[in-house]
């Protein structure tokens, strides 16, 4: 293996890099394994920004969010005793990947339970948010909460949101745009609903957090859909997002019905350290220990098999760190928040690429502790979120290449994700086009009573929500004029999502500049942690 | 609750009932009226006679479902038919009802709401199925009969016997009967025996399997659902990434101040 060549020249800004012919070679994921690759001459790699100093004392952070909120009053102000409260707190789809215990919904799960305690509130219910998620295990969410609201609450009073409950939801109205709003039966008849999210991206939180965390699919379905996901440009982008302001319109009938209490939790990107630090460093920067790090890490990565190798990252938290805590009222805190996220995530890039290239991890926000990042996922992950990583303009310009590195095996979690496997090799072999799939198969899943089941009462996502994901790229999809998957253990994969496969990054690069031509734009996304280009 | 309305017009769900929806067989209802004779005597004899036999329809069924009736059901031979009939509303009480899978009513409650005609087909006994369908009010019950001569049992079942492929053509001439469309319709089974049925519908689902149905349904990627898991508790998969903070080691205290 080769060794990455040490750092002889010095950078202007630091969280891009154009590559030399003295430039080390960059790290990619590629699934579950780590590849390396020299990239042509010119070649802009960007990096995130470093992580933001944490909060000295975050149980301080959040006792102060909560006395001092944002145009509202404060917390405990309230609080009346033998009042009913709900306390929706986000599912473990955030952060990525799972952040070190205590997370940080614990801390502000124990000092609001406290606070409820002290001021005679004793019907206290506590709700995972996950909207058509899949339900989490119990031992997720005794991880996430912590020990103490565990043996408080569960199982009575700490259970997840059932989207598909007939008798559990109820309907709020319709928005002035006709879509409809339903809500969980538990919140909707409390005095009050206290939202506890954590923030990791600025589609979350804000609106969405009650509109889409507590819904069921009959509202989902008023947004979630390909014209949504078209029209945003991009959905990281919340002015522009349309998605966003579908969220809006069903968040103020839901604050207009409800007394509704934000609280918003900032993280950093700290998503490695201690021995993974490496991950996130510039190569040019790497010391003998990091390159010795990576090739004992490479080694074993290709010397064990699949299994293992997943086992070992999704072993590794993170170690994210509180930046900031926000409360109140929805639109003034999830504004204070979302410009904390941007100052931590954004990143300053000028112009845009014809060919943008990015390593596919082995983790998204819908595989959490499942057994893969399946072919949908792979799918959401490049022409989704990575894709729509961007403020103002597209990072990739209309018509572009966008190259991925991922193994795309035909590997499915049969528990998480069964309706993903019918949607994969029965629908999408029949078509592609995500309007002809939302009109014809969408509610076929939704409604297919064996996964109501799974999704109900098993830890499957529901039915619909491949369909979902395969929208969520529809932007990409339409926007991208090739997407070449470079390390792909099989044709068949790439070849039913429409994607060409390539033999090592050289021959990616080869084939898009025979769209691109010779001088086309080279830009590598350095991630994870993630960041969002601020293109201008 | 929005209610929509039903989406699915000419499907069915067709459900094996002996382990897939109960937790018990025929030979726990068998059991329960050799036990209830008039005599204790004969009680005892009976379900003596009941307990040595198992091995043989052990046996017998793993060999062929066909023979298993045969054997099986000649146990019945002289039981009188209105005993049979009264006893087994007391039989659903005592027995089937307590070991009714705790998402079973459940499923077949979400499947009805989507418009999908609900059906039991069961190897069982009609009589003894009868409550039991009543019960999770499903829309048919297709079952075994038993041959009755001056209302006594002659310990043979009426053909066609509901097993195995059987299970399939009366699937097919159930649909065709209904106006089903079984490319639209689903199939749920925890037994190997009864893939044929699962071969026949679109939507095949298995429950509760057995190791060989599992396997099966891991290669054909089927949907396999648990319901003996109670509604409302989370399954417990082996944890995956569970990683804790060494450092985070304190011990839990009540969130109350007390």
């Amino acid at each position: 293996m080769r060794a990455i060549r040490p750092k002889i020249r010095s950078h202007t800004r630091e969280h891009i890099v154009t590559i030399d012919t003295d430039s080390a070679p960059r790290i990619m994921f590629s699934g579950e394994n780590l590849i390396m690759e020299d990239l042509p001459v010119g070649t802009r790699v960007i990096y995130p920004n470093r992580p933001m100093t944490p909060v000295a004392n975050p149980k301080a952070a959040i006792r102060y969010a909560l006395n001092h909120p944002e145009s509202c009053e404060p917390l405990h102000a309230l609080l009346e005793p033998g009042m009913k409260v709900t306390i929706a707190v986000d599912d473990i789809s955030m952060p990525l990947p799972i952040m070190r215990t205590p997370d940080v919904r614990e801390l502000v799960l124990e000092i609001v339970c406290e606070m409820l305690a002290d001021h005679g509130v004793d019907d206290v219910h506590i709700i995972i948010a996950l909207g058509l998620h899949r339900r989490m295990h119990d031992w997720e969410i005794k991880r996430m909460v912590g020990q103490k609201v565990w043996d408080e609450f569960w199982p009575d009073r700490l259970y997840n949101h059932d989207g598909c409950d007939p008798d559990g939801m109820v309907v709020l109205g319709k928005t002035p745009h006709g879509e409809l709003v339903e809500m969980n039966r538990r919140v909707a008849e409390s005095d009050l609903t206290i939202y506890v999210n954590l923030n990791f991206v600025p589609m979350n939180g804000g609106n969405k957090s009650m509109a889409v965390g507590l819904c069921g699919y009959e509202s989902l379905k008023a947004h979630h859909t390909p014209k949504a996901i078209v029209e945003s440009s991009s959905y990281m982008d919340p002015p522009k997002s349309y998605l966003s302001h579908s969220f809006k319109r069903q968040g103020d009938l839901v604050e207009k019905s409800l007394k509704v209490f934000h609280i918003e939790t900032v993280l950093n990107n700290r998503a490695f350290d201690g021995p993974l630090s490496f991950l996130t460093k510039n190569e040019d920067d790497f010391t003998e220990s990091d390159r010795l790090k990576y090739q004992a890490m490479k080694w074993t990565l290709d010397k064990l098999p699949f299994a293992a190798r997943r086992e070992i990252f999704m072993r590794t938290p993170a170690a994210y760190e509180l930046i900031a805590c926000y409360a109140g009222a929805c639109d003034p805190t999830h504004d204070k928040t979302l410009a904390k996220q941007n100052e931590q995530n954004c990143v300053e890039v000028q112009g845009a690429a014809d060919i943008l290239l990015m390593g596919i991890p082995y983790i998204s926000p819908y595989n959490v502790n499942s057994k893969a990042l399946n072919p949908l996922l792979v799918q959401v992950m490049a022409l989704g979120y990575f894709y729509h990583m961007y403020r103002n303009t597209p990072l990739l310009r209309d018509g572009g290449v966008l190259i991925l590195t991922h193994p795309c095996s035909d590997k499915f979690d049969p528990v998480h994700h069964p309706s993903y496997i019918e949607f994969f090799n029965r629908i999408l072999t029949e078509t592609t086009d995500a309007y002809t799939i939302e009109t014809k198969y969408q509610d076929e899943l939704a409604y297919n009573p064996s996964y109501v089941e799974m999704y109900r009462h098993g830890n499957a996502y529901h039915g619909a929500h491949p369909c979902f994901m395969w929208y969520w790229g529809q932007r990409g999809r339409e926007k991208t004029s090739r997407v070449i998957v470079v390390g792909a253990d099989n044709a068949t994969v790439p070849a039913i999502m429409g994607w060409e496969t390539a033999g090592s990054i050289a021959e990616a690069i080869a084939m898009a500049r025979g769209t691109m031509g010779r001088s086309a734009q080279i830009t590598m996304m350095h991630h994870p942690p993630y960041m969002i280009s601020d293109v201008t | 609750m929005h209610r929509v309305s039903p989406k699915y017009k000419n499907s069915a769900a067709f459900y094996d009932v002996d382990g897939t929806l109960i937790k018990i067989n025929i030979v726990h209802a068998f059991a329960f009226y050799a036990k209830r004779h008039a005599s204790l005597a004969q009680s005892a004899v009976s379900t003596v006679k009941t307990a040595a036999s198992i091995p043989v329809f052990w046996a017998a069924d793993k060999l062929s479902r066909k023979w298993f009736n045969e054997i099986f059901y000649r146990s019945y031979e002289g039981e009188g038919e209105d005993r049979l009939v009264v006893l087994a509303e007391e039989l659903f009480e005592d027995v089937i009802k307590p070991n009714i899978y705790p998402r079973a009513k459940q499923l077949i409650e979400d499947s009805r709401r989507a418009g999908v005609r609900q059906v039991l087909l069961s190897g069982a006994l009609d009589f003894t199925m009868r409550p039991l369908a009543r019960y999770l009010g499903v829309d048919d019950l297709i079952a075994n009969q038993l041959e009755f001569v001056d209302h006594y049992a002659t310990g043979k079942l009426k053909k066609p016997f509901v097993a195995g492929a059987t299970k399939a053509d009366i699937m097919r001439t159930y649909a065709k009967a209904h106006d089903i469309d079984l490319a639209e319709s689903w199939a749920y089974t925890d037994s190997f025996s009864d893939y044929p049925m699962l071969a026949v519908v679109g939507h095949p689902t298995v429950c509760n399997p057995d190791f060989r149905l599992r396997s099966l349904a891991r290669s054909y990627d089927w949907p396999v659902l648990d319901l003996d898991e109670e509604p409302g508790r989370a399954t417990s998969r082996r944890p995956q990434g569970l990683a804790r903070d060494p450092r985070d080691s304190r011990r839990p205290r009540s969130i109350r101040r007390t």
